[in-house]
């Protein structure tokens, strides 16, 4: 996860609360979209940034996680076709992991 | 209307590993975090020799040995793939060494501010001396004078007045500052953008002679890299273009640089196809150099995985348009493809725009497309990474896309993938990759009639700058040339002029008939 | 689920970037707070 997001989401997190705050993401593979959930939970495990050893606790999702919850004709057009492309399943459990 | 040609393209590959450690800004970052770096320690342990990074597969197709066909045929892992008997001569380019480039530095710096150490310095001489497409490039004597000396350099970059150049782990010259203060000029600055203006330098000299295009034919040079160069009152003014083509002889030419971050190329391809076929320019080149900044970006995850550190190649390359001589691939100047800035930033969105939209302008369907080349990014550098198959996500779009349009069934997708898909194999050079590095063997497999067409798709991240959200895009097709330049130019007025004299003259003779 | 909260966006320019996924969280009644979208290539 790139540094400076990485100091971002620390000061809106110590702005909204980890209750109120929640991380929405957009990864083309497992791997990335989980260490991105990851940071932004437990901390950096690369410990490469502001968020090395920071647990903020805060809740990750994919995008395709929340399909249910958006207007079914916007993410048709905003996201259906990346359905075909990525690896859904894949990305889905890997993010759930971090959520505890 | 008579469609402008791709006449040519050269290739041009530069290995710099020890540009990787102590200029590329994952290892400079890092650096300046933390100076007992476990990376830093490791990193110089995967550093591969120059003889690997020649028979490295993707390089070799890169330089034209190999086509992406036969990359497909190689086993992954590449790196453990070497090509046999692989040159560092290609038949689109070459693939050079560190010490050389070094020597280029200082042949196309123009205010004296590379040094290099005596020894080296006449050894990179005699080598660039006797090298075949080089040997007679403006300015060589510049390596005959001058020569600095360790205690010089030393000093200059212990106290911050110059970048280091190292070959093989040796201090052996360095890049001055070109200004007291100016931010604009600093040696971190001057050191990048002379790396970018040889090594597109020496992709111009490989244009020039592995085809017939000659030097003083070069009436305007399009330059599509990602740096910038000015000073502090005008940061990006430019002109890397004429400075490049200066050092190659192109007395005849002026040129400029555009900009769209990777998308660079692809933009400057399409305006250098509406100049030519405008008939403002004969003969117009559109090149670029590597950035040393983006060397090594991903080596973290490369030692961490065990793995070489990849990604010690610089690229560039030069592609030559000109005006339809009725035999070169036309580019289709009718179907441009771009992402319109009120076109959306979903990925079906951008497709559309991209892809889509200019084949229903051309009266194509996605599957007419014979092969596609969008971020050509080789996977083996990305995908331990966590970045993934750049080439083939694409690929995938360009399928699901065709899947929505109702082009292709889903159950086929795939199969469509193998048919217009390729494996990536350029560098990860940010606009290297982007759509070019497949022009010049789309034009050998179009000219062989292995293929009629291919689309070349450039694609960028606007919002890196920081000044829009936005993405960039755009697409050309090229296509096989009809080989009858005047049944693509349609009608002309001399040809009207003869049938109009060829209807009365027969009128005139039924008149005559008939009295 | 996200009706009244909060959201950050991590977008990829290889996934699904940061100005599609906004569209989509804010008909999910979300106030996004902040958007980006990263490119790792």
């Amino acid at each position: 996860m790139d540094l400076e997001n990485q100091a971002r989401i620390k000061e809106l997190a110590e702005k909204y609360g980890n209750e109120d705050l929640i991380v929405v993401l957009g990864g083309a593979e497992a791997e990335a979209s989980g260490l991105a959930a990851e940071t932004v939970s437990t901390g950096d495990p690369t410990f490469a940034g502001p968020l090395s050893g920071v647990s903020l606790g805060l809740k990750a999702y994919h995008i395709f996680e929340l399909k249910e919850e958006v207007d079914a004709e916007v993410y048709d057009e905003q996201i259906s076709m990346m359905e075909m492309v990525l690896d859904v399943d894949e990305i889905i459990k890997e993010v759930k992991t971090y959520r505890g | 209307m008579s469609f402008p040609v791709v006449k040519g393209a050269a290739y041009a590959l530069i290995q710099a590993t020890d540009m990787l450690l102590h200029h590329g800004t994952t290892q400079t970052s890092e650096l300046r975090k933390n100076q007992a770096s476990e990376h830093l320690e490791k990193l110089p342990g995967h550093l591969r020799s120059f003889q690997d990074a020649v028979s490295y597969p993707p390089n070799q197709v890169y330089i034209g040995n190999l086509s992406p066909d036969d990359l497909k045929e190689i086993p992954r892992p590449w790196f453990q793939a070497p090509v046999a008997g692989a040159s560092r001569n290609g038949k689109y380019g070459e693939i050079m060494p560190e010490d050389e480039f070094l020597g280029l530095m200082k042949i196309v710096d123009a205010f004296d501010l590379v040094v290099l150490e005596e020894e080296f310095q006449a050894g990179v001489k005699e080598k660039i001396a006797g090298h075949p497409v080089l040997k007679d490039i403006k300015d060589l004597d510049k390596l005959s004078k001058n020569p600095g000396n360790m205690e010089e350099i030393s000093r200059l970059v212990d106290g911050h007045l110059a970048q280091p150049m190292y070959f093989q782990g040796k201090l052996v010259g360095c890049v001055k500052k070109a200004h007291e203060f100016d931010e604009a000029l600093s040696d971190h600055v001057m050191f990048e953008n002379l790396v970018g203006k040889a090594s597109a330098v020496f992709a111009l000299k490989l244009l020039l002679a592995k085809t017939n295009l000659k030097a003083e034919e070069v009436e305007y040079i399009i330059e599509c890299s990602e740096e910038a160069c000015g000073d502090m009152n005008q940061r990006g003014g430019g002109n890397f273009a004429k400075s490049i083509g200066e050092m190659c002889g192109c007395i005849n030419a002026t040129g400029s640089d555009t900009r769209s971050f990777c998308a660079g190329p692809a933009h400057a391809l399409v305006e250098a196809a509406a100049l030519a076929q405008a008939g403002i320019y004969k003969n117009v080149v559109v090149l670029a150099g590597g950035a040393s900044a983006k060397l090594g970006m991903n080596s973290k995850d490369h030692v961490k995985k065990g793995l070489p550190a990849l990604e010690d190649m610089l690229g560039a390359f030069a592609i030559h348009i000109a005006e339809n001589d009725g035999e070169s691939p036309i580019i289709r100047t009718d179907g441009v493809g771009r992402h319109k800035i009120g076109s959306g930033a979903s990925p079906q969105a951008v497709m559309t725009a991209i892809v889509a939209d200019p084949l229903d302008k051309l009266g194509y369907k996605i599957p007419d497309i014979d092969r596609y080349s969008a971020e050509m990014q080789n996977p083996e550098i990305t995908e331990p990474a966590g970045a993934g198959d750049v080439p083939m996500a694409n690929y995938k779009m360009i399928g699901a896309l065709a899947v929505k349009r109702g082009e292709l069934e889903k159950a086929d997708l795939m199969k469509a993938v193998g048919a217009f898909g390729m494996p990536g194999f350029a560098p990860t050079q940010g606009h290297i990759p982007s759509g070019v590095p497949f022009i010049g063997h789309a034009c050998d497999m179009i000219r062989a009639g292995k293929i009629s067409r291919a689309m070349i798709i450039g694609k960028g991240s606007l919002f890196l700058g920081r000044l829009t959200n936005l993405f960039d895009g755009v697409s050309f097709v090229i296509e096989k040339n009809s080989g009858n330049i005047k049944e693509e130019s349609g009608i002309s007025k001399e040809e009207i002029r003869i049938m109009i004299g060829e209807a009365m003259r027969e009128f005139a003779q039924r008149f005559r008939n008939e009295s | 689920m996200l009706q009244g909260k909060k959201v950050a966006i991590l977008g990829d320019r290889d996934g699904i970037p940061g100005p599609a996924i906004e569209e989509c969280v804010k008909t999910a009644g979300a106030e996004v707070v902040f958007s980006t979208t990263e490119c790792f290539v």
